[in-house]
């Protein structure tokens, strides 16, 4: 915690939880995403689902996915905006008992035809975390630059992933393993203090065992 | 940070000569690794950013509920038209917490301090008193500091968020908070900055969070008023040398005790206090 976490941040209001932390899911999601959002599903659960739509949440979400940070005073218009760049929208609910009450399921589709799926928490402040990447589990706040990568469990694949980092100079902050179960789908989270270069990321998903990379910059892609 | 109770900051700005602001300003550059003038203009602009958000006041913004908006300005017209209770200084303050809280609720750019809900109070109290006082910008800025550390120790050792602690975590941080930059700017000792921010939190303490239809509108916008008002009252009584006669780290300690053991109901979930009563769940249940 800093001071500017007591007397800030700047933001749109009314909520730091409901309306800050819902801008910037959205925006994760979006640099998860590396490409144009052209399918976006918005599934509100608990909290995010019952109060949302007084403090905002939906057009908070969306204003994300364009790319505003939670001080852009465009948010209340995010819908308009959304459908002059031909990103389209559909709501609806879920339930994610087991995650936090202030949770949102994203499903994304992109221009590219990528799919991507992000379960996003906002856990208190405007604070976030990426709780699930396509129905893995993920868990980072997207203060890091962050590597996910998608892969079978087997040996080797750690050592293989974290040698590439090492030999470009890239400290790895944090590390974290899950997987469905033993020889099943694993994924790493690999949160690191600097960015990876889009050439490794490449490199990575060529690697065998691989399925697949998704990368968090802190930068803002020059694609979208 | 180098501090984990506001005794403690006391002690360390004793022992360097330094002032109170000053020690949470160095702090937080050493933290960062920058220089401390740099801390100072980033505050600075938390200042700015907080007058935009009174001047941005728009008297017919309606919040998306539909509850709230217009206030504000039916107070400033009662001051403009009438000789009012309060005085010139206090209703300014009051008319301009509401504003900020309400535009927060309109969905418009604020400054959260310590949380969105809590955004009218410190603005409303500095930028009156930059304007009506005459206080340098710099001064401001100083007391901003003030604030900042004070809500470091609440957030530290109880909490600053409603669904933690209730509202006294919010509005009562806020107030808190307030009541130190007031004391600071009017000349108060270090001591006086303490029991100014302890008389502000003793006077919210138990303080719910139980909002309408779970929106931070109703009771949170008029609290802001009340908030900023108290600060300035529990700032004069410092001021006058009145003391808390519990000290200011115990009445922390009381106020994290009373947020764990107040029922979750009231703790922004919508599910006790006001937010359950009649006419509670007819709006709810008319915005669903
Ligand atoms: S009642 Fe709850 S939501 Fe409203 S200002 Fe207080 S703590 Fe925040």
């Amino acid at each position: 915690m800093n001071v500017f976490d007591i007397i800030g941040p700047v933001m749109v209001g009314p909520s730091s939880s409901h309306t800050a932390g819902a801008v910037k899911i959205g925006k994760a999601a979006r640099k998860l995403m590396g490409e144009k959002i052209i399918n976006a599903q918005l599934l509100l659960s608990g909290s995010f689902y019952a109060t949302g739509k007084g403090h905002g949440t939906p057009k908070a979400l969306v204003a994300g996915l364009l790319g505003m940070e939670p001080d852009d005073e465009r948010i209340p218009d995010s819908f308009e905006i959304a459908k002059k760049e031909g990103m389209k929208l559909k709501f609806g609910q879920v339930d994610l008992h087991e995650r936090h009450s202030n949770s949102v399921q994203l499903i994304l589709e992109g221009a590219h035809g990528r799919i991507l799926e992000v379960i996003g928490e906002s856990i208190g402040g405007s604070r976030i975390n990426i709780a699930e990447i396509d129905g893995l589990e993920a868990n980072f706040s997207g203060d890091f630059p962050t590597l996910v990568v998608h892969n079978s469990d087997r040996p080797g694949h750690i050592a293989k992933v974290t040698s590439l980092l090492s030999n470009q100079g890239i400290n790895i902050a944090a590390m974290r393993l899950y997987r469905q179960g033993r020889g099943q789908n694993a994924v790493m989270i690999l949160e690191c203090d600097q960015e990876v270069p889009k050439d490794r990321i490449d490199a990575l998903e060529e690697m065998d065992g691989i399925e697949k990379v998704t990368y968090y910059s802190l930068e803002e892609a020059d694609e979208l | 940070m180098n501090y984990k109770s506001l005794q403690e900051i006391v002690n360390l700005a004793q022992s360097e000569s330094l002032e109170f602001w000053e020690v949470i300003a160095r702090e937080e550059a050493i933290s960062q690794n920058v220089n401390q003038s740099q801390i100072f203009e980033q505050m600075r602009k938390m200042y700015h950013a907080m007058k935009q958000s009174i001047t941005q006041y728009d008297s017919r913004q309606k919040s998306p509920s539909g509850m709230s908006g217009g206030d504000g300005e039916k107070m400033r017209q009662y001051r403009r038209t009438h000789q009012t209770i309060a005085g010139d200084l206090l209703s300014k303050i009051m008319e301009t917490a509401m504003m900020v809280a309400e535009s927060n609720a309109c969905m418009k750019k604020i400054v959260a301090a310590p949380t969105a809900g809590s955004c009218g109070v410190l603005p409303a109290v500095l930028q009156v008193f930059e304007v009506e006082k005459g206080y340098h910008e710099d001064k401001i800025v100083e007391a901003l500091f003030v604030a900042a550390g004070i809500g470091e120790i609440l957030a530290l050792n109880a909490s600053i968020s409603g669904a933690v602690g209730g509202c006294q975590a919010e509005i009562g941080s806020a107030s808190a908070m307030a009541a130190g930059s007031v004391t600071y700017l009017e000349g108060g000792t270090m001591e006086d900055i303490l029991h100014a921010a302890t008389l502000a939190l003793k006077n919210m303490l138990g303080l719910t969070c139980d909002p309408v239809a779970g929106l931070v509108e109703v009771p949170c916008i008029k609290r802001n008023v009340a908030g900023a008002m108290n600060a300035v009252v529990s700032a004069q009584m410092a001021l006058a040398g009145i003391r808390s006669v519990i000290p200011p780290d115990e009445v922390i300690g009381a106020m994290a005790s009373i947020g764990r053991e107040m029922p979750v109901c009231l703790k922004e979930t919508g599910t006790g206090g006001l937010a359950v009563t009649r006419t509670a769940k007819i709006i709810a249940e008319s915005l669903s």
